[in-house]
């Protein structure tokens, strides 16, 4: 029956708790192999169209608020931090200080999407979202003096910078939501006692995809808020 | 004809009491099971059914093209036969076939465990096959898809109205399941192995398996990317593959054969499994160079990823990146060579014995050269240029994978079909079914080789009367191929009541897979197994056979 | 008859945790900060560099791999390699196109 060796939640199929932990760390590092590729897709038609219209891929970072790039930026690294804290609270068994982790990751994740709302609903506002309703004439006679006039047709090249933006923020957010529905999964399972036995394999895989998640993130920032900002006067 | 076919007497043999097949009863215990072995029989049923609505529609295509006018079917059903064709036959059919049901019953026994790593992911790929299946099955239903399984822009994004994101949907969802079933079999392999199973005792059979896994793992995503680009350009129309918005079309060809070319290598990798397994068990010798053909099959999946450009070659890439790309071709034949040396050697001075699953591998190893070889042609760009996009094209990839892959697939389905079912199935039945595939593959697709190399373009319903008689053979020649495909429906499942009882090994095979009753315990062992000898040892199972227990329970 | 191979399960605690969240950050307000500065063609070569330190630092301590075995950093360096292999042989062709026929 069940003992130190063999507790409840030992799987028929495994020998010892050593081998399913480490096994399910495994399996969820080789899903987040496949999330590398399936992120490097995009990354690298990001690559093609910035090294083909780099002055519309520029016009078009600059409309985005560096400000609340980087506070994003900052509250998903710390989010990354209070994940981190979490699963150091399960390893040692701390039931109250694995849910004050979980909670203010949840608090963290949802603070990234209110931010990430507002920006797209700028773009909105601002007429920046590709299609019937861009305006061209922003990129073409732009408002601030420091932004350099666009040619026509690379104002309209700066559609593809902008479907770019929405495409890879918008997986990532998809990916921040489902990963936000889960903590909250998490967080529920870890009221009821769990995670804080022995048994942390589903904190610790869950920090690897939140931490992943974390990553693309750390990438998408410079490469689509920092094109060649204005210099400092 | 000698056998090495030993079975128990059929005077007083019986199937074990219990086995996985009746330890537990319904359509639920079935539908919700973990048991590995259970789900490669979901597969096994599935894959079989799409095989044949693929085939049929091959059948459509080699009717039409029995006569040079585009006379039995309009160019645009013509168009969406071929791709459905396409479609079903690769991402329904081959994608899955050994590894999904060979793979998934065997593997977990071949390293000594009770189950994959991870059985709840395991029935997760069978669903998400199934609901691929379901988005595919509409978009045909719907009217069908006509732009050719590669999807290519922008035709596929500006130029038809057909069910595109239906049908990329569904390749989407099945992706996963692939994916799913890669991962499961790394981490198995990896981490599951028995006391003793080192790297170098495992089966070949693993580290083909392996090696398409790695393929599986981190190709697929690749394309299920583009699949969601090619979905939004046609909803949204941002312009990322539209010329006239900036965008380049290349850059899905790029995206798209990234994952496709190593897909091949995802097909066909767990054939050659299979060939190492038959061809040492009816050799009774052990294949030749373990460790060239081991690291052969991981230098295939390593090199497989270099190689994709050489499907777009006139498509507008640079020459510089074309030279580059057609020397790594020539680079990747290479492991595939290796082994089939390895095979031959194995064969040499074996006792060799030619049971069905043999005559597979023998079919395998004649057409798959010819196939690889004819690569190679292609992969040389002055070549490519000219037959390119012609039925030489079409010709090659039917050879590897039909006379290739599906033949290794038949062969994997014989040999391991004693233990999944615990029956033999009617010999001379079977052979008589190897011996028509065989000749009605070559009376297919050889002609196209030849009608190709005259010029007849792929993909066109209509041709030049010239290349009638070649086609007619060919179409002839498919009516042989399709019989020899219906038999095995018939005598396999007539085995599953009037088979002869196979016992536990009746082919004499080393292997962990063969010292269990036929069919398994869902457990597989009772007691997890210790390793203390090398792969395809025959000295130790002769030692051992003395001491066997035939059935358990 | 021993179990399969394992690697010792090392627990992480709060004190490198927080050192690598201030590295982070302070990493992003240098990011920030230097995108300001007109470098040329380093702007996005630093950029570039800076984020893939951040990157490393959360994979090697917030996600283990530091303490982890032999496998899973090989695991981890594949995913990355065939990502670089996409990226820099179809830049290839695309870098390669402006120079003419041979």
């Amino acid at each position: 029956m069940h003992d130190e060796a063999h507790p409840a939640y030992l799987r028929h199929h495994f020998v010892t708790v050593g081998q399913q932990r480490e096994t399910a760390s495994f399996g969820m590092w080789l899903f987040l192999l496949t999330e590398i590729m399936f992120f490097g897709g995009l990354f690298m038609a990001y690559l093609l169209y910035r090294n083909w219209y780099y002055d519309a891929f520029v016009a078009g970072s600059n409309t985005l608020s560096i400000g609340l790039g980087t506070t994003n930026t900052a509250v998903l690294i710390l989010s990354s931090f209070t994940m981190a804290m979490g699963v150091y609270s399960a390893e040692i068994r701390n039931r109250k200080g694995l849910l004050i982790s979980l909670s203010l990751t949840i608090c963290l994740g949802l603070v990234f999407l209110g931010i990430k709302t507002v920006e797209y609903h700028n773009k909105y506002v601002e007429h920046h979202i590709p299609g019937a309703d861009f305006s061209v004439e922003d990129f073409v006679h732009p408002a601030d003096k420091r932004d350099v006039p666009l040619a026509p047709d690379m104002a309209q090249h700066a559609q593809l910078y902008f479907f770019l933006y929405f495409a890879m923020t918008g997986m990532h957010a998809l990916h921040m939501i489902i990963g936000i529905s889960i903590l909250f999964i998490l967080l529920y399972q870890a009221w009821h006692g769990a995670y804080v036995n022995g048994h942390t394999s589903t904190i610790d895989n869950f920090g690897l995809y939140w931490h992943f998640v974390d990553i693309v993130w750390i990438f998408l920032f410079p490469l689509l808020y920092l094109i060649s900002r204005h210099p400092l006067k | 004809m000698s056998t090495i076919v030993t079975l128990p007497n059929q005077q007083d043999a019986q199937l074990p009491k219990l086995s996985y097949l009746n330890s537990e009863y319904g359509i639920k215990s079935w539908l919700l099971t973990g048991d590995h072995k259970r789900i490669a029989m979901l597969y096994l049923f599935s894959i079989t059914f799409f095989f044949f609505i693929g085939g049929a529609f091959a059948g459509l295509i080699r009717l039409e093209l029995l006569t040079p006018l585009p006379d039995l079917v309009a160019s645009d059903t013509y168009n969406k036969l071929f791709t459905m064709h396409g479609v079903i036959m690769i991402f329904l059919f081959l994608v899955p076939s050994v590894p999904a049901t060979v793979g998934n019953f065997v593997i977990p026994i071949m390293v000594g465990a009770k189950d994959l790593a991870f059985p709840k992911i395991n029935l997760l790929s069978w669903y998400l096959y199934i609901a691929g299946a379901c988005f595919l099955v509409a978009a045909l239903l719907n009217g069908g898809v006509d732009t050719g399984w590669t999807f290519t822009t922008p035709l596929s994004t500006h130029y038809v109205n057909t069910h595109v994101i239906t049908a990329a949907m569904g390749v989407f969802i099945a992706g996963f399941s692939s994916i799913f079933t890669g991962l499961n079999f790394i981490v198995t392999i990896h981490r599951m192995r028995c006391p003793g199973m080192t790297w170098f005792r495992l089966p070949l059979f693993c580290w083909s398996n392996y090696a398409a896994s790695i393929l599986m793992v981190l190709g697929t995503p690749v394309l299920a990317i583009t699949l969601v680009l090619v979905m939004l350009e046609r909803t949204v129309g941002i312009g990322v593959f539209d010329p006239t918005k900036g965008g380049d079309p290349l850059l899905f060809q790029h995206l798209f054969w990234f994952y496709s070319h190593p897909a091949v290598y995802i097909m066909i990798l767990p054939g050659m499994g299979v060939i190492s397994e038959v061809i040492s068990t009816f050799s009774r010798k052990r294949v030749f160079g373990y460790t060239a053909v081991a690291f052969s099959s991981v230098a295939i999946a390593v090199f497989g990823f270099f190689v994709w450009a050489h499907h777009m070659f006139i498509m507008g890439v640079s020459n510089y990146s074309a030279l580059v790309f057609s020397l790594l071709t020539m680079l990747v034949a290479v492991p595939s060579a290796i082994k089939i040396f390895n095979w031959a050697a194995t064969l040499y001075k074996g006792s060799l014995t030619f049971e069905t699953p043999m005559l597979y591998a023998f079919g395998f190893m004649g057409l798959f050269t010819i196939g690889g070889l004819t690569g190679v042609f292609l992969g040389s760009l002055g070549m490519d240029i000219h037959l390119t996009e012609t039925y030489f094209i079409v010709a090659h990839f039917h050879f590897v994978m039909v006379g290739g892959m599906l033949m290794a697939y038949l062969a994997g389905v014989h040999f391991w079909w004693p233990k999944m079912t615990g029956r033999m199935y009617p010999e001379s039945m079977s052979q008589l079914s190897a011996v028509t595939t065989f000749i009605g593959f070559i009376l297919t697709f050889f002609p196209q080789f030849i009608v190709g190399y005259l010029g007849m373009p792929r993909r066109y319903h209509a041709y030049p009367p010239e290349f009638q008689v070649l086609n007619v053979l060919s179409t002839a020649g498919a009516t042989v191929l399709g019989i020899g495909y219906v038999l095995p429906m018939l005598y396999m499942p007539w085995s599953l009541k009037y088979g002869k009882i196979a016992g536990s090994n009746p082919w004499q095979a080393t292997g962990l897979e063969w010292q269990i009753q036929s069919p398994p315990l869902t457990e597989n062992f009772i007691d997890i197994p210790i390793m203390d000898h090398e792969a395809y040892d025959y000295d130790w199972l002769e030692h051992n056979t003395a001491h066997e227990v035939t059935a358990v329970g | 008859m021993s179990a399969p191979t394992e690697h010792e399960h090392h627990v992480v605690g709060p004190k490198v945790y927080l050192l690598i969240l201030l590295a982070l950050l302070v990493l992003t307000a240098t990011t920030t900060g230097v995108a300001y500065i007109d470098m040329g063609i380093f702007n996005p070569i630093i950029a570039l560099a800076i984020g893939c330190l951040k990157a490393v630092l959360v994979i090697l301590f917030f996600m283990h791999i530091r303490y982890s075995s032999r496998v899973m950093m090989l695991t981890v360096g594949a995913g990355f390699f065939t990502f670089l292999v996409l990226i820099t042989m179809t830049l290839s062709d695309y870098i390669s196109r402006n120079w003419g026929l041979w």
